[in-house]
């Protein structure tokens, strides 16, 4: 894990959240990811959300299929996450993210 | 193809989307229900994918239906490759915007889940699709790689619902393709309760015989077929045995038609057999059938019809050569083009495969008649169960389009002669028996009527010759001496010719005699005239005499009174004397 710890202090990253209109799992969503966003990244990140009602092409482009899924653009490698990120467990796991003890 | 006569009442019906497939809006009734879903299962390789792409390149092409494929398991390229060889041109499609391809892709190990999510982007995708080309109809292929790529099947049975009832609000006509499950219809156990219609496929492997089949198991709102059908896969797609058994009510001909044997057609009542009926011609080995079925094909073309003969045990050169040793040189009308000899072995393909090629070749040549020579090498085929739906739906087929069906079938030795080895005889309007008939060390041809439908036909064994000039049925001798063929049957005729000389001489004689008789009759008649004649001769000289002497007396007496002057006034009486 010291690997990821070094990606953490170098690089900023880049996160896409994808939505579909105000559901309650996209708000849910969206709240979490600043969450833990906050308490993990302390600033060093940047989140995109994309409502996929306003551009439903993206979908296919991007190959999205559940909503809400989250995508780790940088720092390489792409990761998926799926859902509304309320198991904050797994989304570190997704993420590659080292739990605070 | 007929039109099946399911549909065809004048109550309101459920909307229905043609498929286009041959065959498959027959048993459907129509079609697929329009805008409405229809799940499609069935195991690996048994052609979902190629019966749910055909419903839509039909769609787009044949109905202007324009349509979205999503695949989650084929790459675009991969799935236009496969298509291709079928003769589908996806890019032309594509091109013109009648089909988009969407391919979904589905990795589990890409993916964390990390709490309530739902498939809305996978609605969002296709709406979008369905929006773009004003697409009617709607294939998802395969269900369960949607599935597979996550995990949580509480949310998997809720989207899943919600994009059966998804797609009927789009008013799309939906085919979604799923994989069956071990002990139900499909691994969800759920699709085929929210589907309105469900069809299965099935690939059975049966005496190293593979056929695939299709069976609708439910269509709400509409009556369909019930059974399983088989269907083909070939160059031109998908075809489903056509079904014309649904229904016994074709038009029937009383035309006659010639057997090609005069005395044969004399026997089934004068014209021959009838137009659009089915003969059977069953025998033991080398009783002749390919003979009469020959007969009966020379017969048909110099009518200037059209006949598919379809062998499966002779090359055509073979039958041919053979032919032309009795007198039937076939060759000249394939070369006028009236006879085409379609000639395989059994075992090229399976039962319906050869069905259904029949079929093709039907309806490409469109002859008025089909011999199929023989039935029975079939049966090493499939079961004699197969065999028997394969042949009434032939039967039926042949019967509805008006084409007059000739099928060989080769008896075992042993076997009853009226026992089919496929139990046909119930499909059959005329049944010829040829049996070898073994009375003094040889073998002879008999050949009797065992059944003719409709017609008056002979009841008599007749014995079966195949001479240069083709065949000739003789009457068998049947006398005290029971039914004679054969040298048997030339020998008791020379028998009997030899009899009826002696009896015709004798009769002869007799007449002699009594000619004879009767001249030595009419000579003695004659002495007795004569006899009589010189008897009345001599009877009147002697009263001639008589009367003389009395004159004379008469006169002397005159004279002796003269002489003594009697006064007796004696005056002579001449009168009295004279």
């Amino acid at each position: 894990m010291k690997e990821t710890s070094t990606i953490i202090e170098v690089e900023s990253w880049v996160l896409r959240l994808y939505i579909a209109g105000q559901s309650l799992k996209s708000m849910t969503a969206i709240s979490n990811l600043k969450k833990i966003c906050e308490e993990y990244l302390n600033g060093r990140y940047e989140i995109e959300v994309i409502d996929l009602l306003e551009y439903p092409e993206l979908a296919g482009e991007h190959q999205i299929l559940a909503i809400p899924t989250l995508l780790r653009v940088s720092p390489s490698p792409v990761r998926k996450l799926i859902g509304d990120l309320s198991n904050t467990e797994r989304v570190l796991i997704g993420l590659n993210l080292e739990p605070k003890t | 193809m007929t039109q099946s006569k399911v549909a065809a009442t004048s109550r309101p019906q459920l909307p229905k989307a043609k498929t286009g497939i041959q065959g498959l809006d027959e048993i459907t009734g129509g079609g697929l229900p329009k805008g409405r879903p229809t799940l499609i299962c069935g195991g690996a390789g048994c052609g979902k994918t190629l019966l749910a792409m055909e419903f839509l390149v039909r769609g787009a092409t044949d109905f202007d239906e324009p349509g979205v494929f999503v695949t989650f398991e084929e790459s675009v390229d991969d799935l236009i490759m496969n298509v291709a060889s079928l003769g589908f041109d996806l890019h032309d499609l594509i091109a013109r915007k009648k089909i988009v391809l969407e391919y979904i892709y589905v990795d589990r190990n890409e993916m964390t889940e990390t709490g309530e999510y739902d498939l809305e982007g996978l609605f969002i995708r296709l709406g979008c699709a369905i929006h773009n080309i004003g697409a009617k109809r709607v294939v998802l292929d395969t269900i369960e790689s949607l599935f597979a790529g996550f995990s949580n099947p509480l949310i998997l049975r809720a989207e899943l619902r919600r994009l059966f009832s998804w797609l009927k609000n789009k008013g799309v006509t939906a085919v979604i393709t799923g994989e069956r499950g071990e002990k139900t219809l499909t691994r969800q156990g759920l699709e085929e309760y929210v589907s309105d219609c469900v069809l299965t496929l099935d690939h059975r492997v049966v005496a190293q015989d593979s056929t695939r089949r299709i069976r609708i198991v439910k269509y709400r709102g509409s009556t369909h077929g019930t059974n399983e059908y088989p269907f083909l896969i070939d160059e031109d797609g998908i075809s489903i045995l056509p079904i014309t058994s649904l229904s016994l009510q074709h038009e029937v001909s009383s035309e006659c038609i010639s057997s090609g044997v005069p005395r044969l057609d004399s026997m089934l009542g004068g014209g021959g057999f009838y137009r659009g009926s089915s003969i059977l011609i069953s025998g033991t080995a080398g009783t002749g059938k390919s003979s009469i079925s020959a007969s009966f094909t020379d017969a048909a073309c110099r009518r200037g019809e059209r006949v598919i003969y379809f062998a499966f045990e002779e090359s055509p050169a073979q039958i041919m050569r053979n032919m032309r040793s009795i007198g039937i040189d076939l060759g000249q009308w394939v070369e006028k083009g009236l006879l085409q000899f379609s000639a395989n072995r059994p075992t090229l393909n399976g039962l319906e495969t050869h069905l259904t090629t029949m079929h093709k070749e039907i309806n490409i040549f469109k002859p008025q008649s089909v011999v199929v020579d023989p039935l029975s090498s079939l049966l090493v085929e499939g079961k004699d169960i197969e065999v028997k739906s394969m042949l009434m739906r032939l039967v039926d087929f042949l019967k509805v389009n008006l084409i007059t069906g000739l099928f060989t079938n080769l008896t075992s030795g042993g076997a009853a002669l009226e026992r089919t080895n496929v139990e046909i005889s119930s499909l059959i309007d005329s049944w010829l028996l040829l049996r070898n008939i073994e009375t003094g060390g040889e073998r002879n041809r008999g050949l009797y009527i065992l059944k003719s439908r409709g017609m008056t036909h002979s009841n008599q064994i007749r014995e079966f010759l195949l001479t240069d000039n083709g065949i000739e049925l003789r009457d068998v001798y049947v006398g005290l001496n029971g039914v004679l063929t054969g040298s048997l049957r030339l020998a008791q005729e020379t028998q009997e010719q030899a009899a009826q000389l002696v009896h015709q001489q004798e009769i002869e004689f007799k007449q002699l005699d009594f000619e004879n008789k009767r001249m030595v009759m009419d000579a003695k008649i004659a002495a007795l005239h004569a006899e009589l004649a010189m008897q009345e001769a001599e009877t009147m000289r002697i009263i001639a005499q008589e009367k003389a002497k009395v004159h004379q007396l008469k006169l002397n007496q005159i004279a002796m009174a003269k002489s003594r002057t009697s006064d007796v006034d004696v005056m002579p009486d001449f009168g009295e004397a004279s």
